[in-house]
């Protein structure tokens, strides 16, 4: 019999201290692999801008792709907000660019670097809920910034009926109040799962290669080719999840400056 | 006839996956309803990629929501 493989999938989530200590008691200010990996992510964003904000008249391929992005957020935010939408770009291409470059980098093959293990910044929920929270700050204070208390008419359908009132302003509130969380949670659930799923089938292939028999290679085969879909479908789900954040944002922010 | 804890989590978390289950359908009727309307008229689709995500996201976190509560069963409790 070959040697019990056990692979721990949710290992990769453990945030280690890189310097300092993470027991009880120590300081609360560690470096850890996850603030390393927020770095680096603030690094490649910032190469990437700084890149293509050369004002050149007659702009290379690098400004046209930071051009398309900034151009993709702007019209984002003008299709969704009007002529207001271009005072909230500074946030919502902030955290678009984060989400998307964090989760791309958790997916970066940085593993094959012996001692290297890529962390998925966003696969925390510290994180993705701080930057929900301030999502949903940013719409708290500019509603009630514009409106006032009128902002509570933002619970009340327009042209209901009492009765129906009493029952839908509930179900509005609530709602209302569980956007970050759903914000927060869908970012990183999407984020675990994949990489649960990713690494759940990689140690299929260590165990079928351990295995004894001719089937066990094939096992390992069959789960190579399926990672190796389930990684562009990864890909595509790290993009789509930026987008859903920035969408989301910007729809609630909506909410906030034009009051349905 | 009693059980394990340990075999109760399990079982629990495999009626959990139930529900990532169910989210692909919702998915999938989010982008086949999409897909008909979009080539029904192709004019208007591209206005209309927006509320596409927005569904596609709310059907999609009912699914996630199942499957943290399989892992919140398998690891956390």
């Amino acid at each position: 019999m070959a040697a019990e493989s056990k692979i721990d999938p949710m290992h990769q989530f453990q945030i280690d201290a890189l310097f300092g200590d993470l027991s009880q008691g120590a300081t609360p200010f560690v470096f850890t692999n996850s603030a390393l990996w927020m770095l680096i992510v603030l690094g490649t964003v910032w190469v990437f801008m700084m890149g293509g904000m050369k004002r050149e008249l007659v702009p290379g391929r690098w400004q046209m792709a930071v051009e398309g992005v900034t151009g993709f957020i702007t019209s984002m935010l003008d299709a969704n907000i009007g002529p207001e939408g271009r005072k909230f770009v500074p946030w919502v291409f902030t955290v678009f660019m984060f989400i998307l470059v964090a989760n791309l980098m958790g997916m970066m093959p940085f593993g094959i670097i012996p001692g290297v293990h890529p962390f998925t910044v966003t696969s925390q929920f510290t994180v993705t809920g701080v930057m929900a929270i301030i999502s949903f700050s940013i719409v708290l204070i500019v509603g009630f910034w514009r409106h006032g208390l009128h902002f509570f008419s933002l619970f009340v359908p327009s042209g209901t009926p009492f009765i129906l009132k009493l029952l839908i302003v509930p179900i509005e509130f609530v709602s209302f109040l569980v956007r970050p969380f759903s914000l927060a949670l869908r970012l990183f659930v999407a984020m675990i799962a994949g990489h649960i799923l990713v690494k759940v089938f990689g140690s299929f292939i260590v165990g079928g290669l351990n295995a004894e028999g001719f089937m066990g290679p094939m096992i390992s085969l069959l789960s190579f080719v399926f990672i190796v879909g389930v990684s562009a479908l990864e890909l595509l789900v790290c993009a789509i999840q930026a987008y859903v954040f920035a969408l989301l944002t910007s729809l609630y922010i909506n909410d906030a400056v034009n009051l349905h | 006839m009693s059980i394990s804890l340990e075999a109760a989590k399990v079982i629990g978390a495999g009626l959990a996956a139930i529900g990532v289950g169910a989210a692909a359908a919702g998915v999938g009727i989010v982008f086949g309803s999409f897909l008909q309307g979009a080539l029904r008229n192709p004019a208007a689709a591209d206005s209309q990629q927006g509320r596409l995500f927005i569904g596609f996201a709310s059907a999609e976190l009912l699914g996630l929501i199942a499957f943290a509560v399989a892992m919140i069963i398998l690891y956390a409790v």
